[in-house]
C-alpha cells in the first residue's frame, strides 16, 4: 500500500484536553500531522477537527477507529483528496509602496482571486483561499516585492458524499436514549454529615 | 419529579425532615468531598484502596464519616493501591476505586493505570490536586496528571468546581465499567473538594452522547460466520479475557460444545473455561502449549473470541494463520483488523453475539482434528512437561510446585502471578475450575504486580483462597505491601519461587546472548524474617520432601503466610516461540 494524503474529519464534544487526546494517537505512532483545524460545527456543542496526514489507507483506517474509541469523539471519517472539497486561507503582508509602484495591483487581485484586507501606508495585507498550489502561486509572485510575512491556515474540508452529521447524530441518540434519572437512595440518610 | 430550590433556613428544616418532601428532589448544601462519598455509595463502592496526602485531605475527612459504609485499605505506596484495585476488580467483577494525593501520589499511579488500560480493567482513580488558582504555577506537589495520564486512561477529567462532581463521577463509573472496560482518572482540585454547593442527589449515568460502549450487532455477519464455521474441517477457537469481562463463560462453553471446536486461551482468558474441559487444548503464545501454537498454522477457520492478537500470541504476523479464514468476535471495533485481518468481523459483546452464533451452528465434533492436538500434546509432555513436573534433578522446578499446589487446592484457588518465568509456569500448569481465578499482568508485564493485586483479589473474593505466586525479583519491587497485609489482616498466601535470578531475562541471555548474564544475579534478604517483621508467619524450603507439607501448612494457616521455595537456578520455560519467529516454529527445548 502506498502513502497518500488523507483528510480525517472528526466530530467531537467540545471539551478541554480532547485535542491532546487526539494528537497523542498520531504522535504515539510517529505520524506527522500536516495540518489540523478545530472549530465549531453546524451542531451546537459539537466541534469538528480536520486533520491532514500522509499515510497508507490501512494505517488511516486503524487511526480512525482508535480516534472513534475516545469517549468524547462521536465520529471519525477519512477521505482522499477527490472525495472532499477543501480550502486553505492565506494572508500575505507586503510593503505598500513596493506593491503599488511595481505591481499592477488590480491585475494581481483579479489573476489570483485575491482580496486586499488591510491597506496602510507602510503595508498591505492580501488574502486568498484555495488549494495549496493556488495560494503558493501568489506567494511566488509577491516574494520579489519584499514580502514581509505570510501565513496559511490549516485545511478545512467538506465531504462530498455526506448529508451532514446532524442527521447521523439524531440516529445515534434514537438508538441510545438517555435512561431515567436515579436518585441516590442514601442521600436522605446522611443528614448528620451534611453541613446545612 | 421536580427540584426544590430552598433558602438556607428551609434547607436545614428539609434536611431533618426529608420524608416531608419525598416527592421532591432534596437540595442540600454539601461539600464536593461529601458528594464524592455519596457518588460512591450510589455506585455500590464497598472498598477503596488509597493513600492520603495534603491535596486529598478533604476527601479523606469526608470518608471518616462514611467509614462504617465503605472500607478503606491503607496501602504503603500508591502503586500498591492501584494494583490492589486491579486485583479487586478482576476477582469481583466490580469497579476498583483508588484514592491518591496530588503530585507524587498521582504519578505513582501511572504504572497501574497503564497496566489496567492494556488489560481492560475497570478502575475509578480519584486524585487530589492543588487549588485551582495554583494550577500551572509549579505549586507544591502539583503535576499535570491529566496530561500525564491521557494516553493510559480510557477517560480522564479535572474537576475544578464542586458542582461538576456528581455528573463527572457518574460518567466516570459508566465509562470505566461499560463496553470494553478501562481505567478512569478524576483529578479534583482542593477548592472543589471543600466548596459547598447545592446538591440535589446523584443520578447514575447510562448514556453519553458521544460514547457508544457496544457496537450494534450485525446479524449478517453472524450468519456469514456460522456458514464458514459449519463448512469448516479444521476449525480452531482462540479466546481471551473478553469472555470473562463479558461474563459470557456459559455462552462460550455452549458455543464450543455445540460446535465441537478445540479452544485455546491467552493468559488473560485463562480460567474462562475449566482446565479439564475436553475441548480445552491449552495456552497460546510465546510460552504456550505446543499443539495450539503449531496448529494455528494448520486450521482452516480461526475463531477469535474476545482477544486482541497480541504480539506475544501471534509471533510473526506475516506467518500467522495465513491459511485460515478468520472470524473475530470483539466488543471493540478498533481491535478488528488491527493486527490480524478478519474474514468476518463479529462486532459486539460476546455475551450477546455468542448465543446468536451458537444458534446457527450444526452440532459437530472433529475427532481426527482433536486427535492432532492430543498427539502434539504427547510430544510436548515427552519433551518438557514431564521433566518439569517430575524432575530427576535435586533442585525443585517451578512446575512441580504449581503441580502440588493444584493437588491441594483442587483448582479452586485464585492464583495471582507476578511477571517472569514463574508467571509463565503458573499459567501453563495451574488448574482452574471457575472463572476470574487467574489474575496476572498480561499486557504491560508489570513486575511488582502480584503482592498488592493479591491483597485486592482477596477483598474481591473473600470466600476464596488467594495464592500470590511471585518471583524473588518482582516480590522486592512492592514488598512494602506486607505492611498493608499486617495492618488490614487480609489473608493472602504468598508463594515466592526463588531462583536467585531475574529468571526470564537470564533465560533470554542464555539463549540469545551466549549466556552473558548481565546484571540478573539477584541477592535477596531473608524473606521469612522479613515477613516476620511484618507479623506474617512463614518458612523457606529447599528440599522436595518438604514441599507438600509446607504448601499444606501455608494453605491451612488461618492468616497470611509466606512460603519461599528455593527452585533451580537455571531452569528454562519451554516450549518457546522466539521473538520474531512464527508460532509454528515453536521450540520444545
Amino acid at each position: 500500500m502506498f502513502k497518500q494524503e488523507f483528510t480525517i474529519t472528526i466530530y467531537t464534544e467540545n471539551t478541554i484536553g480532547l485535542l491532546n487526546r487526539i494528537a497523542i494517537i498520531f504522535s504515539r505512532r510517529k505520524i506527522n500531522i500536516e495540518s489540523m483545524n478545530s472549530s465549531p460545527s453546524e451542531i451546537d456543542g459539537i466541534h469538528r477537527f480536520t486533520i491532514v496526514i500522509n499515510e497508507t489507507e490501512e494505517v488511516v483506517r486503524k487511526l480512525a477507529r482508535q480516534i472513534e474509541k475516545q469517549v468524547e469523539v462521536l465520529k471519525a471519517y477519512y477521505n482522499s483528496g477527490d472525495e472532499i472539497v477543501w480550502q486553505e486561507l492565506a494572508l500575505y503582508k507586503v510593503p505598500t509602496d513596493e506593491i503599488a509602484e511595481k505591481v499592477k495591483v488590480e491585475r494581481l487581485l483579479r489573476e489570483f482571486g485575491a482580496r486586499a484586507v488591510v491597506i496602510r501606508k507602510d503595508y498591505t495585507v492580501f488574502e486568498t483561499t484555495g488549494h495549496r498550489e493556488e495560494t503558493e502561486k501568489l506567494l511566488k509572485v509577491l516574494e520579489p516585492y519584499g514580502l514581509i510575512e505570510f501565513v496559511r491556515s490549516a485545511r478545512v474540508a467538506i465531504i462530498k458524499d455526506s448529508h451532514g452529521f446532524h442527521e447521523k447524530l439524531k440516529e445515534f441518540e434514537a438508538l441510545n436514549p438517555s435512561g431515567e434519572l436515579v436518585t441516590n437512595e442514601y442521600l436522605n440518610q446522611q443528614e448528620e454529615v451534611f453541613d446545612v | 419529579m421536580q427540584t426544590t430550590i430552598v433558602n438556607a433556613k428551609e434547607k436545614a428544616t428539609e434536611a431533618k425532615t426529608p420524608q416531608a418532601n419525598a416527592a421532591n428532589v432534596v437540595v442540600q448544601q454539601v461539600s464536593g468531598s461529601v458528594a464524592v462519598m455519596e457518588a460512591f455509595l450510589a455506585e455500590g463502592v464497598e472498598t477503596i484502596f488509597g493513600y492520603p496526602g495534603g491535596a486529598i485531605m478533604p476527601i479523606y475527612d469526608a470518608l471518616y464519616d462514611y467509614r462504617d459504609k465503605m472500607e478503606h485499605i491503607l496501602v504503603r505506596h500508591e502503586q500498591g493501591a492501584i494494583h490492589a484495585a486491579q486485583g479487586y476488580a478482576r476477582t469481583s467483577g466490580k469497579t476498583g476505586v483508588v484514592f491518591a494525593t496530588s503530585g507524587p501520589g498521582a504519578t505513582n499511579l501511572v504504572t497501574g493505570l497503564a497496566d489496567a488500560q492494556i488489560d481492560s480493567t475497570p478502575l475509578v482513580c480519584i486524585t487530589g490536586q492543588v487549588f485551582a488558582h495554583l494550577l500551572g504555577t509549579d505549586a507544591f506537589q502539583e503535576t499535570d496528571i491529566i496530561n500525564i495520564t491521557t494516553p493510559i486512561t480510557k477517560w480522564n477529567y479535572q474537576v475544578t468546581d464542586a458542582n461538576e462532581i456528581p455528573s463527572v463521577l457518574a460518567k466516570a463509573f459508566f465509562v470505566a465499567k461499560s463496553g470494553r472496560p478501562g481505567p478512569v482518572l478524576i483529578d479534583i482540585t482542593k477548592n472543589a473538594q471543600v466548596q459547598k454547593f447545592e446538591y440535589s442527589g446523584y443520578s447514575t449515568c447510562e448514556f453519553i452522547r458521544s460514547y457508544r460502549p457496544k457496537p450494534i450487532v450485525r446479524k449478517e455477519y453472524i450468519q456469514q460466520a456460522a456458514e464458514i464455521i459449519n463448512a469448516a474441517e479444521k476449525p480452531f477457537v482462540v479466546f481471551g479475557q473478553g469472555v470473562i469481562l463479558g461474563k459470557a463463560e456459559k455462552e462460550f462453553k455452549q458455543f464450543i460444545e455445540r460446535s465441537g471446536i478445540p479452544a485455546a486461551w491467552t493468559i488473560m482468558g485463562l480460567s474462562a473455561l475449566p482446565s479439564d474441559h475436553p475441548l480445552n487444548v491449552g495456552m497460546l503464545g510465546m510460552h504456550g502449549n505446543y499443539a495450539p501454537n503449531v496448529l494455528t498454522n494448520e486450521c482452516d477457520v480461526l475463531i477469535a473470541v474476545g482477544m486482541r492478537f497480541d504480539d506475544r500470541v501471534t509471533g510473526r504476523l506475516d506467518k500467522y494463520a495465513k491459511q485460515a479464514k478468520v472470524i473475530h468476535l470483539d466488543i471493540d471495533p478498533a481491535e478488528i483488523d488491527k493486527n490480524v485481518k478478519a474474514t468476518v468481523p463479529v462486532w459486539g459483546d460476546c455475551k450477546e453475539t455468542l448465543p446468536l452464533l451458537t444458534e446457527l451452528l450444526e452440532q459437530k465434533c472433529y475427532p481426527q482434528w482433536l486427535q492432532k492436538f492430543k498427539q502434539l500434546e504427547q510430544e510436548e509432555i515427552a519433551a518438557c512437561i514431564y521433566k518439569e513436573l517430575n524432575p530427576s534433578t535435586e533442585e525443585m522446578t517451578m512446575g512441580e510446585v504449581v503441580k502440588v499446589l493444584n493437588e491441594l487446592t483442587n483448582g479452586d484457588a485464585v492464583i495471582v502471578t507476578d511477571v517472569g518465568q514463574h508467571q509463565m509456569v503458573a499459567c501453563r500448569y495451574a488448574k482452574f475450575n471457575q472463572s476470574m481465578s487467574n489474575i496476572t499482568s498480561g499486557g504491560l508485564g508489570t513486575m511488582g504486580f502480584a503482592l498488592p493485586a493479591a491483597i485486592g483479589a482477596k477483598f474481591g473474593a473473600q470466600d476464596r483462597t488467594v495464592v500470590a505466586i511471585i518471583g524473588d525479583g518482582g516480590f522486592q519491587m512492592t514488598l512494602q505491601e506486607l505492611g498493608t497485609i499486617m495492618q488490614c489482616g487480609v489473608d493472602v498466601k504468598i508463594l515466592i519461587l526463588n531462583n536467585r535470578f531475574l529468571g526470564m531475562v537470564r533465560q533470554w541471555q542464555e539463549l540469545f546472548h551466549s549466556r552473558r548474564y548481565s546484571f540478573v544475579d539477584m541477592e535477596s534478604p531473608d524473606f521469612v524474617q522479613l515477613a516476620k517483621a511484618y507479623r506474617i508467619d512463614g518458612q523457606s524450603i529447599s528440599n522436595r520432601e518438604d514441599l507438600k507439607a509446607a504448601l499444606q501448612e501455608m494453605l491451612a494457616h488461618k492468616d497470611s503466610y509466606l512460603l519461599e521455595v528455593m527452585v533451580g537456578k537455571e531452569n528454562n520455560v519451554f516450549p518457546m516461540v522466539e521473538a520474531g519467529t512464527s508460532v509454528s516454529d515453536i521450540r520444545l527445548k
